[in-house]
């Protein structure tokens, strides 16, 4: 069971949205923010709340590639492979990564739940290619050698 | 309106709703998988594309006939195409035919023959997931699902349940309840209507013949059944009768030879419905107890009010369903030592059309006496497969009558297999005369079909001076629609009839699946048929029933016909 | 409130004075790409800088209005402003700083926080130019924007504001013409009339399709049921083009103003953005304008006391290249899973929520009010025959100058690349370039003179598409380019229709055994019988077009196909698996390390006669050369 304040957030969220089915992203959407993951038992409640089935509800987030039902790490780092980036060599900077971090194509969360890597599809910064977004920040021009920089960077202002 | 010319021969159309429609009536069987005419168009399997003179190609399910099309349906590559599409649906699928429930009736299989596959290129990607047994009535074997979408559209659109949906996406989406949950553990009424509509074995119905076979084989144990009234309008098709013939006897007879001691009929059982039901519908109406009265034969809707109209559970009647009431009642026979001189256990067992009668008998209230009175529920489809196993020429049997004395129900006990059926009964329980005329102004009076089918149908009847206001709906969408209706008060009825099913049991979810769901009218057909051949019509002229409550049944109506549907909560 | 014309003319009078009162301007890029290399804490340094300065009066408005009062500026003469644009199309030269005086402009590039000072003190108090912080062609700097040679050969319609007015501020939009196509949209046409001119304009929508506006307008303004909507498509899937992603965010109420107007042409009373989910700044721009609009009675009941209303409101999406299909796209919007569904009805029949839905790109948009305002005549003056307008170009790969860029339909593709964008990276040579992301197909030499419109590039197998440009050079490899862009599709295949979703799933899996050193000829049939099928059978254009690259590069590119496949040859050197690794006798010590250091037993021989790597068995992991002590093993591709 959830505590009581989750509740009230998505309370709060779906006040906001308004109790209807078109609601039903947006209010995800937020509740991601606030969580950084999507816990189930809101899916659940929100669904209730909004009138639609569960088993819609779980369809939808699982169709959209943005919600999870795993915490995300504190620092969601997306490496870009759009395109742009691709041709400019996006890879080996996830791989750096992804080795820096103990990470795989499977494991995306860092033990210490500080990171989450995933790839995304250009930032709209194509012209910095490669570029990666570490929550709302775009970084350009990233090398392999620039990751543990960045890495220790974000390490350290957790402190 | 106009002409279209299908592969080089001019088709008149008149308002068919799409391209597709029109190539099938013209006698192309254009292959499909996702395509159902009462559900929406899914548009998935491709399968269904054709040329027209330009060279486009196009989904037909999904095309607007226009006047003057010239449609190619078997050209080169349209062929080439279709057989690389069920290739690659093959190469996604576990392939494991020679078991499967749906071997031999299954859809995929049958196109992977007619498409003429001969070599699979490609390697099964996908990881093998459990089957989930979790439900009473149906199983779920991913592995066999090729995402067509039928089941969903089913139980959202026709069912109003919205019990399995997509989850996820691409290559990895799959049908699912929420969170992958059991399928029993939802809101699932049991009804099985995505396994009618499922063309693989990816839904299949749960099977509980093997127990049956063993009860009839243990000397020590007497093995009695009971036929459901709209099984024997669909069990003949399988062994190549009419679809809608009717052939209980046949069956009564095949069952006998298995070791069925007793075959009795349901019929009996919903004579027995219609004393009980139109007693307490005459009362409340009388006394001003709960109305509307909701009907309570069918257990996916009984279900259904529970999870969806809790402040209704009242309104439902107490009555037992047929099944509950002869199954009690059975069981209460043979308990008394005079009709079991040498003290052997009695299995009960019911032949039924539906799914949903599993969970029903495992329902708490289905019990009397601490004792599960339906010990097995076999739908059709599971009494042709024992049928078929005992390699009986079905054809050659020579019919049998059911067993006495809970063999003989009225036409009004037929009936109850098509939806409106437990209203007729109804009024013709308490609508003096029973000749012809009156019969034929009941049938008139809209409980039944007009021209159109309908499944949502309005109607009143005079009776005591007052008109009483009565709705039969089939489809739990449809319930669901008329539920919402009565709660905000925007209509009142006294008497609703819910039949979960679309036409009611004929097409429940444990029958025979048909080649063309527009069939289900030739099965209706046949219930009416055989009302129409039955000596006595209604219930309180059944003279077994009469005796039954005169003697066996007196001071038991309560104990062995009632059990209010919701006191377990 | 703004509630007639007449205000709305009275404020923007005002706002056009303010903007003249101007001493200076610092206008500061303040796009993704600029923000990403540092353009905020240039920004705030002259903010800072500005503030200090006791000569000059400030004017903040209306950036982070709360935490900054806006200043009153008593001497107007003298009033100086730091400003947030759009972005200009060259984010490389990033952060880019303009300092405008009257008519004057300066460019400056790469500025950092460091450079701020220097450039106040000279450029902004005096009228002095730092050489070193404008843009070199080699020798040459060029001063204002408009002389460096990539934006002086485009031509700038949709792209027009970016760079030169505070992107969030409605005054400024107003001072530079905004919302006049609006008044005389509302004031002199009836709606008949305004879908007639864009209809006559000739625009063609520009998310991909190439669908004639008008003729869509047309078709929803004639359905019986009364209840429209327009939708802007903001989803801009294509990885790696950004254009739509800069309009949002650089110009935001120049879209507003075209959905404006397409609402009064078509009867719609609501209006929907779609944005995808990493925008998060074009939504944020997008949501303030339409606060500021709603606020200023410009957005809402009874525009202009016009009897006209029109609500806007903003979707995010949640990260499914599918929704940028039109019926995807209402269907998530409508908090559904973005499965496209059959047509028809066709979204101008039944769009959203059933009704009758315009459905046009952000660029699209961005077009109508310049139509409105300037004319039919003046649109088809600019582009072809049947491609009229201009196109917004994003550039990217091996090329010199990547960005941004907007140019009138039917530019060749050498000028393109030569001339705006400067020729390949570092002196390489030409040669591909690959259109339309995902859903195009690549041109090479052959098509370089051809004029870029929607219908020539159909007849190379390609699409304009959205617009997304690849530069390709000899280090790209082709089969690689095209497992890459079918590995986008399947990820992004919603899984409904089987061609789309098992066959691309196929063609990955081909493609990538090709790539690993894996694959066989009988592949590239098979490869070509699968994108057949998809291409004629998809449902929907994500997998009718998914195959496109793939076919295209075949046919271009087959010998390199062949090469990876017979040859184990990738002659770009990208394909890791093709790499062989040799040992060099030369250097060679016989030390027999790298044979112990080898997991698979590919290394074989002795101290006496060498040794030697096994290519057949060597899984290519590396471990003998990290392990050689001598540099003696060396790799070939
Ligand atoms: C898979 C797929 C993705 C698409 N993505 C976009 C997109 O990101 N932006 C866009 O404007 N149109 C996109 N389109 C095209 C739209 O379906 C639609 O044609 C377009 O938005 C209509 O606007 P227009 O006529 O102004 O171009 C996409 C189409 C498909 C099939
Ligand atoms: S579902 Fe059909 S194709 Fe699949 S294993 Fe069963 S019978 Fe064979
Ligand atoms: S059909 Fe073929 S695979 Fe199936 S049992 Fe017969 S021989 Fe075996
Ligand atoms: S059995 Fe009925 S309610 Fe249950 S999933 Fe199937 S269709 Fe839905
Ligand atoms: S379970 Fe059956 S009906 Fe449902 S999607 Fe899968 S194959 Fe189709
Ligand atoms: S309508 Fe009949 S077959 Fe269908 S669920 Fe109800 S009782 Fe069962
Ligand atoms: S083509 Fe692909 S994206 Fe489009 S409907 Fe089919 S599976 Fe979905
Ligand atoms: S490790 Fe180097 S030096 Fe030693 S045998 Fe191998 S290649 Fe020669
Ligand atoms: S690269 Fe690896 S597998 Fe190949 S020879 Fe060297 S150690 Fe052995
Ligand atoms: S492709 Fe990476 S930012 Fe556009
Ligand atoms: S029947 Fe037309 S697509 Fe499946
Ligand atoms: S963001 Fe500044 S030029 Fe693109």
């Amino acid at each position: 069971m959830l505590e009581e304040a989750y509740y009230q957030k998505a309370d709060e969220i779906i006040e906001h949205y308004g109790k209807k089915a078109a609601s039903l992203i947006p209010i995800m959407q937020d509740i991601q923010a606030e969580y950084r993951y999507l816990p189930g038992e809101l899916l659940t409640y929100v669904a209730g709340q909004i009138g639609i089935t569960e088993e819609k509800a779980y369809s939808v987030a699982t169709f959209y590639e943005n919600f999870s039902f795993e915490q995300k790490g504190k620092y969601v780092v997306k490496v870009c492979d759009g395109t742009a980036c691709h041709v400019r060599k996006s890879v080996p900077i996830l791989e750096a990564f992804q080795k820096e971090l103990g990470l795989s194509a499977k494991k995306h969360t860092s033990d210490d739940m500080l990171f989450t890597v995933e790839t995304v599809s250009c930032l709209g910064a194509c012209g910095l290619a490669p570029t990666v977004m570490v929550n709302e920040d775009v970084h350009p021009k990233m090398t392999p050698e620039k990751v543990q920089a960045l890495i220790q960077e974000l390490r350290g202002d957790k402190k | 309106m106009g002409v279209i010319t299908i592969d080089g021969r001019k088709v008149n159309f008149t308002n068919e709703k799409n391209l597709l429609e029109i190539i099938r009536n013209a006698g192309i069987d254009l292959p499909t998988l996702c395509y159902q005419p009462e559900l929406s168009t899914f548009g998935a399997c491709r399968l269904c594309t054709v040329e027209d003179d330009r060279g486009r190609l196009f989904a037909s399910c999904s095309e607007e006939p226009r006047d003057g099309m010239v449609i190619l349906t078997n050209t080169d590559r349209l062929r080439k195409h279709r057989k690389l599409i069920i290739e690659l649906l093959l190469a996604a699928h576990c392939q494991t035919c020679l078991t499967c429930e749906k071997n031999g009736d299954c859809k995929l299989q049958q196109l992977a023959r007619r498409s003429g596959q001969t070599t699979i290129r490609f390697e099964n990607y996908k990881e093998m997931v459990p089957l989930d047994f979790s439900s009473p009535s149906i199983v779920r074997d991913p592995n066999k699902c090729i995402l067509c979408g039928n089941c969903v559209r089913v139980c959202a659109e026709l069912q109003g349940v919205g019990a399995l949906e997509f989850a996820n996406r691409g290559s990895e989406t799959m049908v699912m309840p929420a969170f992958d949950r059991e399928i029993g553990t939802t809101h699932c009424v049991n009804c099985g209507q995505c396994r009618v509509y499922c063309p693989t074995g990816a839904i299949s119905i749960v099977h509980n013949f093997t127990p049956v076979w063993a009860a009839l084989n243990d000397p020590n144990v007497r093995v009695v059944a009971q036929i459901a009234p709209a099984v024997r309008v669909a069990f003949g098709q399988v062994f190549g009768f009419r679809s809608g013939e009717n052939v209980i006897g046949k069956v009564v007879a095949a069952m006998h030879r298995m070791g069925f001691e007793e075959v009795y009929d349901t019929t009996f059982s919903a004579d027995l419905t219609i004393m009980e039901e139109a007693a307490e519908f005459v009362e409340r109406v009388e006394t001003g107890g709960k109305l509307p009265l909701l009907t309570s034969c069918c257990p996916a809707w009984v279900k259904f009010v529970g999870e969806n109209f809790p402040e209704f559970q009242d309104n439902v009647s107490t009555c037992r369903s047929p099944q509950g009431m002869l199954s009690a009642v059975v069981k209460e026979y043979f308990r008394d030592r005079k009709n079991n001189p040498d003290g052997r256990k009695t299995i009960m067992v019911s032949v039924m059309p539906c799914t949903a009668k599993k969970m029903e008998a495992k329902r708490p209230n289905s019990f009397t006496e601490g004792q599960q009175d339906t010990d097995f529920v076999l739908t059709t489809k599971e009494m042709v497969d024992m049928v078929l196993s005992t390699g009986v020429d079905f054809d050659a049997i020579e019919p049998e009558a059911p067993d006495i004395p809970f063999g003989f129900g009225s036409g009004g006990g037929v009936i109850f297999g098509v939806s409106g059926g437990v209203t007729e009964a109804v009024i013709r329980r308490l609508v003096p005369g029973n000749d012809q005329h009156t019969l034929n102004e009941i049938a008139e009076c809209g409980v039944r079909d007009g021209a159109e089918e309908s499944f949502i149908r309005e109607f009143s009847i005079p009776y005591n001076g007052m008109d009483v206001k009565i709705c039969v709906a089939s489809g739990l969408a449809n319930a669901r629609k008329i539920m919402e209706q009565v709660k905000s008060g925007e209509k009142e009825y006294h008497l609703i009839e819910i039949m979960a099913c679309r036409r009611g049991c004929i097409m429940g979810g444990g029958q025979p699946r048909l080649s063309n769901i527009k069939k289900g009218i030739v099965r209706r057909n046949g219930i009416y048929a055989a009302d129409k051949e039955t000596v006595v019509k209604k219930c309180n002229e059944n003279p077994m029933v009469l005796s039954l409550y005169d003697g066996f049944l007196k001071n038991r109506e309560h104990k062995l016909l009632h059990n209010p549907m919701f006191c377990a909560k | 409130m703004i509630n007639s014309r007449e205000a709305l003319i009275q404020t923007t009078e005002a706002a056009k004075a303010t903007l003249a009162s101007y001493g200076c301007r610092i206008l500061v890029c303040s796009g993704t790409g600029c923000i990403a290399s540092g353009s905020e804490a240039v920004y705030e340094e002259f903010r800072k800088l500005a503030k200090d300065d006791h000569n000059v009066v400030l004017e903040f408005k209306p950036h982070d209005e709360a935490e900054h009062d806006s200043e009153v500026v008593s001497d107007v003469k003298n009033a100086l402003g730091v400003k947030k644009t759009g972005c200009q199309g060259v984010c490389e030269l990033g952060p880019l700083v303009r300092i405008q005086k009257g008519d004057d402009v300066i460019q400056y590039i790469k500025v950092k926080p460091e450079n701020c000072e220097e450039i106040f003190q000279r450029s902004v108090r005096q009228d002095d130019v730092i050489e070193s912080l404008l843009y070199h062609q080699g020798e040459e700097a060029f001063r204002g924007p408009d002389d460096i040679p990539f934006i002086a050969k485009q031509t700038r319609i949709v792209l027009e504001n970016c760079g030169k007015y505070d992107a969030e501020s409605f005054d400024e939009y107003l001072a530079g013409g905004g919302f006049t196509a609006l008044q005389k949209a509302l004031f002199e046409m009836k709606p008949e009339e305004v879908v007639d001119e864009v209809d006559k304009s000739g625009l063609r929508g520009r998310g991909g399709g190439g669908f004639p506006a008008g003729r869509k307008w047309k078709q929803v303004a004639r359905q019986p049921e009364k209840e429209r909507f327009v939708v802007c498509n903001g989803d801009e899937g294509d990885p790696g083009a950004f254009m739509d992603g800069s309009v949002m965010e650089g110009d935001p109420y120049k879209l507003i103003e075209g959905m404006m107007i397409a609402g009064y042409a078509c009867g719609a009373e609501n209006g929907y953005i779609y944005v995808r989910a990493e925008y998060p700044m074009s939504v944020a721009r997008l949501r303030k304008a339409i606060a500021t609009l709603e606020e200023v009675g410009l957005l809402g009941d009874d525009i202009l006391g016009t009897g006209y209303n029109f609500h806007m409101h903003i979707n995010r999406g949640a990260g499914a290249f599918v929704c940028g299909e039109g019926s995807a796209l209402t269907a998530s919007i409508e908090g559904n899973r973005g499965m496209p569904r059959v047509k028809p009805p066709r979204t101008v029949e039944k769009g959203l929520w059933a009704k009758p839905t315009v459905l046009n790109n952000v660029e699209t948009y961005a077009n109508v009010p310049k139509i409105i305002l300037q004319g039919s005549d003046w649109f088809r003056s600019i582009g072809t025959e049947n491609s009229t307008g201009t196109k917004t170009f994003s550039l990217t790969g091996s090329i010199q100058n990547t960005g941004l860029i907007e140019v009138p339909m039917g530019t060749t593709l050498r000028e393109i690349i030569f001339d705006i964008g400067g020729g390949l990276k570092d002196g390489g040579s030409f040669k591909a370039v690959q259109i339309g992301g995902p859903s195009g197909g690549c041109l090479t030499e052959q098509h370089l003179d051809e004029p870029l419109d929607f219908e020539s590039v159909k007849k190379f197998g390609a699409i304009i598409g959205s617009g997304g440009l690849v530069v390709m050079d000899d280090n790209t490899c082709m089969v690689e380019v095209a497992r890459f862009f079918m590995s986008f599709t399947q990820r992004e295949s919603c899984g409904k229709c089987i061609p789309c979703r098992e066959g691309t799933k196929r063609m990955l899996e081909i493609l990538e055994r090709i790539v690993n050193g894996d694959g066989e000829l009988q592949d590239l049939d098979l490869l070509e019988e699968l994108a057949t099928m998809i291409k004629s059978m998809a449902l929907c254009g994500l997998g009718k077009s998914a195959p496109l690259p793939v076919l295209s590069t075949l046919r271009t590119f087959r010998d390199e196909y062949v090469e990876h496949i017979v040859n184990h040859k990738c002659r770009a050197k990208v394909c890791a698996a093709m790499r062989t690794f040799h040992i060099n006798p030369e250097f060679c010590k016989n030390c027999g390390k790298c044979m112990r250091s080898c997991p698979v037993g590919a290394i074989t021989g002795n101290r006496e006669v060498g040794y030697t790597i096994n290519s057949k068995q060597c899984i290519r992991c590396g471990a003998c050369k990290e392990n050689c002590a001598f540099d003696a093993i060396y790799v070939e591709m």
